[in-house]
């Protein structure tokens, strides 16, 4: 067993784990952090993403030492104190931007690692830097619009009055 | 009744969505999110032979490992279920082939993935290192992989025992002779053969199980990421001999399922097995590679279809001759599939002959069931995809085809040639919109430059009209049709002594949203706020009663409980207040949450006096029992039949082969609306996995019955980069079956995408000679249409 110390949410956590234990399985199974998910064995699908030192990255491809004095953000860190959700969580919700939600939490933190790298977002770019990040849900078009909202471009549109054929 | 944009009613607006703080923070409890106390994990050992003897299975390596407790063979656990095999609910025909399918195979493998071996351990690494430690010693027997093979002459057989790899032949032929004569006379015989390719239905979320012993009182709770948990208490029931009322089953947030989670799995059986008799839980979560082999797939069909017509293009007959793909063995509605399809290879056209012929056959592969549209999409595809090559035979624009055999608005109710009654439509206005909104004018202006210049990238057109029927369904119907359970869906809905509302529920909701729209409907009627009404669903022990969700029927038929269930607590609450203005309950009006006498806006009294009343039962009327609660149970009496046109207008790149969307218009008619923004939700998510079929997903086995496209990075679901936008409109007819006038719309864009984007592709490359091409249209594919078509090498 290794010792591996880093901070999670902002508070100092130590663990005792294997060698070969996955970051993520250090959050979910022993700190017990369930808010990341598991949505694939290779790398592909992004649920487990989380921001190490600021940066996006997936849990899953790290070792747990690997993040040995990090700064660790999960989804259950980004609202604030009060617990008023992140702008970026807000967006989600006002645009739509989940269903089944499996995805959301690792899509949000890469979303908010996107917006702060890149602040000159366009939709082809938020399409682009989202591309680790699979959604079989939304089809994706409402989480564009959600990070395009939060990124302040000026290119996001609200969810548009459903344009109804009734009383035509 | 009509929904507006009236601020005091909710339905028909853009409410967002209750469910989404719990999902957006991290909250929300996923299935592998759980954790019980004195737990033990499951690994399973998986076939890698499509088919062979198992001679052995040695687990003393994995015995070695640290946290390993135990290694079973299926020989070992097959006492734990005896003669309880895996359930498939639906035999369609008295003579289908149903072989025996245990949850682990005792002798013979019958595909790659198939459980061979069980490993116990007392971690998620331990059980994980366990079975790949595990050696099983096969003797490999020749595999049957691709269906046209399996029912040829001589072919090697999935089931020696059945003596054929035929599960069934079902036909629906009304009239031979009459779909003879239209053939015989027509003008214009369009004979097409199509390929469904097998797909896996990615939900985000893999599957996962935790059964909980109750020992002492020999109850089982099955914790399971299910769309099924009142049929999944029954059929566990029925095949482990458990006292039905002993079991408690709980969905818990389930991340996405498109049907690939409306199933019975040897997974399920085999931890409430092992949990009732180890008096432990008992659980097991599904990696993403195992879900390749280990969960249902969809689609695989090989369809012959072929369109009478006559000189102008009017659809005289259609003939359809499928082969359909089941798999090793039947899950549990493997063999009814094909059927769901079977009624609508005539789309959306007045057709008055038809003949349709279903053979189903066994591979050594995972096997199919349900998968978002499950057999709908299929039929839409072969439909849609005669059309254009009928419309290029005729020399008339795909829409001009579609107008002149659409059935007319005003046929409705429209008694098909499949034996069907279509509710309500207007299929020439949703396409007209459809063909406004895409500009197609312009699009074709363009194509015609690009096709002039010689450009490399040219322009396509795909339309597809479709009609799919959903609210599954009439239990008379099924029964029909041998369906195994009913199609009815419960609510219950409670009012609280304080006015607040409980509504239990019978869907079961995976994503769709359900505690938003149930709420608003009943907070429209009761005219309260919805947040002062609660959902509750997905617990059997909460929601007792219901056959969950599916085939887009929770709003059509489980939301028409809940409207109606609501309907008979006014009636209720009607004869409380008539009782307590005494007044003559036909002169009282329900408005804005009070009864009020009619004209006497004075003499009223509001909804929460009246539920406070019926709590204390101090002063009810005579003989009327005490609180205000009313249950229902509504069997529809018919489908419903969302309906639209979709287009997708495509850029090819003929020295490539890559396909890129450029636009993509969806006009859709699922009725009335209650929340529009959820609707175009499932349009967006349901046209790209219908996109998704045309162009990049495929389960992909080698002639060894390997599957190649075990993961992510193989099996190409599309990310944002490849999605394009979508522009989605409506166009409204209600539906007269149901009071809310609504259809369904959760599987329309499935439906509708894959032959849209197809016809665009081959629309694109029609002046390079190319008249199809295979699904998907990856750019290899499309490239060697091209180069076949203009006669050089593949």
């Amino acid at each position: 067993m290794e010792s591996v110390k880093f901070a999670v949410n902002g508070t100092e956590r130590s663990l005792e784990v294997e060698p070969r234990t996955l970051l993520v399985h250090a959050l979910r199974d022993e700190l017990r952090l369930t808010g990341t998910n598991i949505g694939c064995d290779s790398s592909s699908c992004g649920a487990c993403t989380v921001l190490v030192d600021g940066q996006s990255a997936k849990s899953c491809t790290m070792f747990a030492v690997q993040a040995d004095g990090a700064d660790i953000t999960t989804i259950e860190g980004v609202a604030d104190a009060d617990g008023k959700m992140h702008p970026m969580q807000q967006a989600f919700h006002e645009h739509h931007a989940l269903q089944c939600g499996y995805c959301t939490p690792g899509m949000v933190m890469a979303a908010i690692s996107l917006v702060e790298e890149y602040p000159e977002l366009d939709d082809h770019s938020v399409r682009h830097g989202l591309e680790g990040n699979l959604c079989r849900c939304t089809g994706y078009q409402n989480i564009v619009n959600a990070v395009l909202a939060v990124a302040g471009s000026g290119s996001a549109t609200p969810i548009r009055p459903y344009q109804s054929g009734q009383g035509e | 009744m009509t929904m507006t944009d009236d601020p005091a009613t909710h339905m028909g607006s853009h409410r967002l969505r209750r469910e989404d703080p719990a999902l957006l923070t991290g909250e929300a409890q996923f299935i592998d999110d759980m954790s019980l106390h004195g737990e033990i994990w499951v690994g399973i050992v998986r076939s890698t032979e499509a088919h062979a003897t198992i001679l052995g299975v040695d687990g003393r390596a994995a015995l070695e490992i640290d946290g390993v407790t135990e290694v079973l063979s299926g020989a070992d656990l097959a006492p734990l279920w005896g003669e309880g095999a895996l359930p498939c609910a639906w035999p369609v025909t008295d003579d289908m082939r149903d072989p025996a399918h245990l949850p682990v195979a005792t002798s013979v493998a019958k595909y790659v993935g198939d459980a061979v071996a069980v490993v116990l351990a007392d971690s998620r690494y331990a059980a994980a290192d366990g079975a790949a430690a595990v050696s099983v010693d096969y003797d490999p027997l020749p595999a049957v992989v691709d269906i046209e093979a399996a029912v040829a002459e001589g072919a090697p057989l999935v089931h020696e025992d059945l003596g054929t790899n035929e599960s069934y032949t079902w036909p629906l032929i009304p009239d031979p002779k009459a779909v003879d004569a239209a053939f015989a006379g027509a003008a214009h015989v369009v004979s097409e053969r199509y390929v469904q390719q097998r797909l896996i239905p990615a939900p985000m979320e893999p599957r996962g199980v935790i059964a909980a012993p109750g020992v002492a009182n020999g109850e089982l709770t099955l914790y399971s990421a299910t769309q099924i948990p009142h049929i999944l208490k029954v059929m566990t029931a029925v095949t482990l001999d458990i006292p039905e009322h002993k079991i408690r089953v709980v969905a818990p947030s389930v991340g996405g399922g498109f049907g690939c989670k409306l199933n019975v799995y040897a997974e399920e059986i085999l931890c409430c097995a092992l949990a009732m008799d180890r008096g432990v839980p008992v659980r097991w979560t599904e990696g993403r590679s195992e879900a390749a082999t280990a969960t249902i797939q969809g689609r695989g069909q090989v369809q012959h279809i072929e369109l009478a017509a006559d000189a102008d293009g009017k659809v005289q007959a259609v003939r359809v001759k499928l082969l359909a793909d089941m798999g090793a063995y039947l899950q549990l509605v493997t063999p009814g599939v094909p059927l769901l399809g079977a009624f609508l290879y005539h789309g959306c056209y007045d057709v008055a002959h038809y003949s349709f012929e279903c053979t189903s056959v066994f591979t050594n592969k995972t096997p199919t069931d349900a998968y978002r549209g499950a057999g709908r999409p299929e039929a839409t595809y072969a439909v849609e995809r005669a059309m254009d090559s009928l419309a290029v035979a005729v020399g008339v624009t795909p829409e001009e085809i579609r107008s002149r055999n659409f059935i007319a608005a005003d046929a409705f109710p429209y008694e098909s040639c499949a034996e069907l009654t279509f509710d309500s439509g207007d299929y020439q206005a949703v396409l007209d919109k459809a063909v406004a909104m895409a500009d197609l004018e312009s699009v074709r202006a363009e194509q015609a430059q690009r096709r002039a210049d010689g450009s490399n990238r040219q322009i396509g057109v795909g339309l597809s009209s479709y009609v799919e029927m959903c609210g599954l369904a009439p239990s008379r119907v099924l029964a029909s049709l041998n369906y195994g359970a009913g199609g009815w869906e419960a609510a219950t809905v409670r009012v609280l002594p304080t006015a607040k509302v409980q509504v239990i529920t019978g869907s079961t909701p995976h994503g769709q949203g359900h505690e938003t729209s149930w709420s608003m409907i009943v907070a429209d009627k009761l005219g309260i706020d919805p947040d002062d009404v609660d959902v509750l669903h997905s617990d059997t022990a909460i929601s007792p009663t219901g056959l969950d969700t599916y085939g887009s029927r929770s709003l059509s038929v489980g939301g028409t409980a809940v409207f109606m269930a609501t309907d008979k607590v006014l009636d209720k609450a009607r004869l409380i207040a008539a009782h307590q203005l005494e007044a003559n309950e036909d002169d009282l009006e329900y408005f804005d949450g009070a009864f009020q006498v009619k004209g006497t806006p004075t003499a009223a009294v509001p909804f929460a006096a009246i539920a406070f009343a019926a709590f204390t039962a101090h002063d009810l009327p005579d003989g009327m029992e005490p609180n205000l609660e009313a249950h229902v149970t509504y069997d529809p009496p018919n489908f419903t039949f969302p309906n639209g046109t979709h287009i997708a207008v495509v850029e090819v790149d003929t020295e490539t082969g890559n396909v890129d969307i450029v636009d993509y218009v969806a006009v859709d008619d699922c009725g009335n609306q209650v929340n529009p923004m959820i609707v175009e939700g499932q349009v967006h998510g349901g046209v790209l996995q219908g996109a998704a079929q045309a162009l990049y997903e495929d389960a992909v086995y080698n002639e060894d019955g390997q599957i190649v496209t075990v993961n992510l990075g193989d099996y190409l679901v599309p990310s944002a980069a490849e999605a394009p936008v979508y522009r989605v409109a409506s166009h409204v007819t209600p539906s007269p079956t149901n009071p809310m006038g609504v259809k369904g719309i959760g599987e329309a864009g499935t439906i509708a995408a894959t032959p849209a984007v197809i016809n665009a592709v081959v629309d694109a490359l029609r002046p390079t000679g190319v008249t199809d091409v295979t699904m998907p249209a990856s750019p290899q594919t499309v490239w060697r249409a091209i180069n076949e078509a203009q006669g050089g090498a593949s």
